[in-house]
């Protein structure tokens, strides 16, 4: 077990020097930038905005948090968003690529199982991404809070299912790194994330037109990856109910969260993929 | 892998296989290996690229599974990590992590065999000096020149204090001075009663150091044993003989094996015998038939001359 600490150690200091990993940092850092001045704009053109209706003697129609909240709903989509993509960048190759450049001999043939290797990694990229989504939630809620004076509810629960999102990813890529070349494995956990947002949105449409089989795509392919049903769940929780009654199903929440047990399943599904990748390795030659 | 016999056993063998096995697909990377390496031994495994060396390396060190066979390596089941605490090992086609220094580098894998940080903050300084490498160790590996990684990672390999090193061609990015440093380190290994494991092509290395030597062809052994009895049974000489008349070679070839007539004036002859008493017997052959000897010059086999005779022996004739 200190051995699989050794690796994730090792795992997370080589996953802030992946060039792709920088990338999406130095993106993040823009959309920070951006996200703090937008939201200080709007600010501005809401005050703006209410003291001309206040003059006029005219009522407001919204309240101010229906509108903030829409914000950081925004600006935490796209943080999950990065952090999908991170998560895939960062460990995409983990163990393929490092067959092929055999940067993994030399580990494998010291006293260390292999199931310690696998977890090991899975904790080190985790860590990175922990901390990389607590910094970026903390970028969005503060700037809600100091430039907009507004507090959305939940947000540590938030902060956990995006967490809990980007570890679904994280299992899956790593198991994927196990079976298949990097590039294929690229190309594969990619696709399956895209196919969860798009179930996302095709449960979303389902609801709005009432129709029972889109929803029920969207169900099934939450049921294969549940990154996005997770993602919808938090969405839902940031937003006070006033809010969610107001948007109605939209691409980035949802009127219908998923329930506890859906929580359960993925944090299970995150768990059986590590399992699997631990034993696919276990029996994978070098 | 460790499933099914956690025992150990304490045996006179470091390394011991038993029809060891390794099929990709309907590729035989190694055919059927059975070797036994004392301790203390220094033993050569020699072969041609793609004979099955590597793969019987990786087993060894349970970097992949046999289709068949079993073995035991420090006494531990094939494959148990337990013995790859004792284990030193060089890799063939290696990477290091090489954004880490050489110090760097050598903490890690001194973590991962569990050493404590007060046994790597000395054995680090010591492998470091052992490779010659103590000027280099705050540089990151990455800029390392090809040699100076191949002796990281011997470093990396004897950090442990091991009782069994591994070492898949561990000369190949070297220049001459530094096969001659790595020969002197296996002879210091040997001194300290240390296994080594010598995975090689190349033959005047592994004549140098190894007190025993396999051949391996086509994933099997075709040879093995003490070097020097390998060689003996081996003895070649080269005939200067006078005009030979008809039917003396042939005579002569029922005696010693003829390898090569070079005709002239004064005839060459190589032949093969297996002792020096068949040697005179051929002298005398050739006195009777009264041909001039002129010289009879015993030449020393080589191991090189060996390992070509055995591999083309081996083509000849389907195993």
């Amino acid at each position: 077990m200190s051995k699989a600490l050794v690796i994730a150690r090792l795992t997370f200091r080589e996953g802030l020097r992946k060039k792709l990993v920088l990338g999406v940092v130095l993106l993040s850092v823009i959309f920070a930038a951006l996200y703090v001045w937008g939201f200080h704009l709007f600010v501005q053109d809401w005050r703006a905005m209410e003291a001309r209706r206040a003059a006029a003697g005219a009522r407001t129609v919204l309240p101010y948090e229906v509108f903030a909240s829409a914000m950081v709903l925004l600006g935490l989509w796209t943080v999950n968003f990065l952090a999908g993509v991170m998560t895939i960048f960062a460990s995409v190759g983990t163990i393929a690529s490092e067959i092929e450049q055999g940067t993994l001999h030399a580990i494998v043939s010291k006293p260390i199982r292999r199931w310690e290797i696998v977890l090991g990694k899975w904790l080190g990229y985790a860590t990175m991404l922990a901390v990389y989504i607590g910094v970026m939630v903390t970028t969005v809620v503060l700037s809600a809070r100091l430039i907009g004076d507004y507090t959305p509810p939940n947000v540590l629960r938030t902060y956990g299912l995006i967490l809990l999102v980007a570890l679904i990813l994280l299992s899956l890529t790593m198991l994927g790194s196990t079976l298949f070349s990097t590039v294929a494995n690229g190309v594969i956990v990619f696709m399956l994330y895209g196919m969860a947002i798009t179930g996302g949105l095709v449960e979303q449409i389902g609801t709005a037109l009432d129709n029972d089989v889109l929803v029920r795509i969207g169900v099934l392919v939450s049921i294969l990856v549940p990154s996005d049903s997770m993602w919808r769940l938090a969405s839902y929780l940031v937003q006070p109910r006033i809010a969610v009654n107001f948007m109605g199903p939209t691409p980035f929440g949802t009127t219908v969260p998923p329930s506890a047990l859906a929580v359960w399943y993925s944090v299970g599904y995150t768990v059986v993929m590590l399992c699997l990748a631990m034993l696919r390795f276990q029996r994978r030659d070098l | 892998m460790e499933g099914r016999d956690q025992q150990i056993l304490v045996t006179q063998w470091a390394i011991e296989t038993r029809g060891l096995r390794k099929v990709y697909g309907d590729r035989v990377a190694l055919a059927d290996l059975s070797i036994t390496v004392g301790y203390g031994e220094v033993f050569g495994f020699l072969g041609p690229n793609g004979a099955g060396k590597t793969t019987a390396v990786k087993m060894l060190v349970g970097l992949i599974r046999p289709t068949a066979g079993d073995g035991r390596v420090l006494g531990y089941p094939l494959g148990d990590h337990r013995a790859r605490r004792q284990i030193g090992y060089l890799p063939e086609l290696f990477r290091f992590h090489d954004w880490l220094t050489g110090e760097e580098l050598l903490d890690l894998h001194g973590q991962l065999y569990g050493l404590s940080r007060a046994e790597r903050r000395r054995r680090i300084p010591e492998v470091l000096e052992l490779v010659g490498l103590t000027e280099a160790a705050r540089r990151r590996v990455r800029t390392y020149s090809k040699g100076m990684q191949q002796r990281i990672g011997i470093a990396q390999a004897l950090l442990a204090a091991p009782r069994l090193v591994i070492l898949d061609e561990p000369t190949s990015a070297l220049d001459p001075l530094g096969r001659r440093d790595v020969r002197d380190l296996i002879r210091r290994l040997r001194a300290d009663g240390v296994t080594v494991f010598l995975n090689s092509h190349l033959l005047s290395e592994v004549e140098a150091v190894c007190d025993r030597v396999a051949f391996v062809n086509h994933g099997r052994v075709i040879a093995i044993g003490p070097l020097d009895e390998l060689l003996r049974g081996e003895l070649v000489v080269e005939f200067r003989l006078g005009a030979l008349p008809d039917g003396t070679l042939a005579a002569l070839e029922r005696i010693v094996q003829v390898e090569d007539v070079r005709s002239g004036e004064h005839p060459v002859l190589i032949a093969r015998a297996p002792d020096e008493t068949t040697i005179a017997r051929a002298v005398d052959l050739l006195v009777a038939a009264g041909v001039p000897v002129y010289g009879v010059i015993p030449e020393r086999r080589s191991l090189e001359d060996l390992f070509v005779r055995l591999v083309e022996d081996q083509e000849q004739s389907p195993v």
